[in-house]
């Protein structure tokens, strides 16, 4: 399926940018009128997967982190987040909830949320080979509510 | 990210406002650790009301907070949290370990 519109956007792993990046994709998913409710899940979703990014992928460097949302016609949402990272040796542990190894800092549930946030997550990885993770949220059509 | 923190009979209450984020969360993890090292509380009321975002960041900023307040004999607990941060909290679990009021919306 063809989307039809879509928005790419590249920026530095800084933790400033935590913030731009989920209201840039609010900002964005705000064309598929979607409640408070799926705009929170939205941003919370780009949230994890930026900060994953920023706090795993590029431990002590700055790194370059894309964000790609794409809209489609069934009202789906689909957000990808990729890295050039350390990448994940082992995705199935990373998924596991409350696993971190990000210290006392971090819950480990990162991953748990944006299974929980969207309807479809998938994580592609290995490791020295960065990260990339697509998730898709469908968006409720307005007439189909109350 | 503001925070506005008053104290009475070792009762200290603590009120965040705007966005939870990994952004934020060192600096808030810092003050609230200044705050119970100075105060020592009984009781430990962090209030969410004026917090309009927050991800799994939290979760850990308030795991260790209430920790610590653990390790000074104190008890903690969480009011007046809104729909979104409700939501990350309560996919967490941590209402199981955290007394969490969450706000009726």
């Amino acid at each position: 399926m063809k989307p039809t519109n879509q928005v790419k956007m590249e920026f530095e792993s800084r933790s400033a940018n935590e913030g731009f990046a989920r209201a840039s994709a609010a900002c964005f998913a705000a064309q598929l009128d979607p409640t408070l409710e799926e705009l929170g899940d939205i941003k919370t979703a780009v949230s994890e997967a930026v900060t994953n990014c920023i706090v795993h992928a590029y431990p002590d460097t700055i790194g370059r982190v894309m964000l790609r949302l794409r809209l489609f016609a069934d009202n789906t949402l689909e957000i990808a987040v990729r890295d050039w990272g350390v990448g994940i040796a082992d995705v199935e542990q990373a998924r596991q909830p409350m696993y971190t190894t990000g210290g006392s800092e971090r819950s480990g549930m990162g991953f748990t949320i944006m299974e929980s946030f969207t309807d479809q997550c998938r994580v592609k990885s290995g490791s020295g080979k960065g990260t990339t993770i697509v998730m898709r949220k469908k968006i409720s059509m307005r007439t189909a509510r109350k | 990210m503001p925070m506005i923190c008053t104290a009475e009979n070792r009762t200290l209450t603590v009120r965040l406002a705007g966005e939870i984020d990994h952004h934020a969360a060192r600096q808030l993890m810092m003050e609230l650790d200044r705050e119970i090292e100075r105060r020592f509380p009984k009781l430990l009321i962090l209030d969410f009301a004026s917090v309009s975002f927050m991800d799994s960041s939290g979760i850990a900023l308030l795991l260790r907070t209430w920790r610590r307040t653990q390790e000074v004999s104190g008890a903690m607990k969480v009011i007046h949290v809104p729909k979104q941060p409700g939501k990350v909290l309560k996919a967490a679990n941590l209402h199981r370990m955290i007394p969490i009021t969450f706000e009726e919306l």
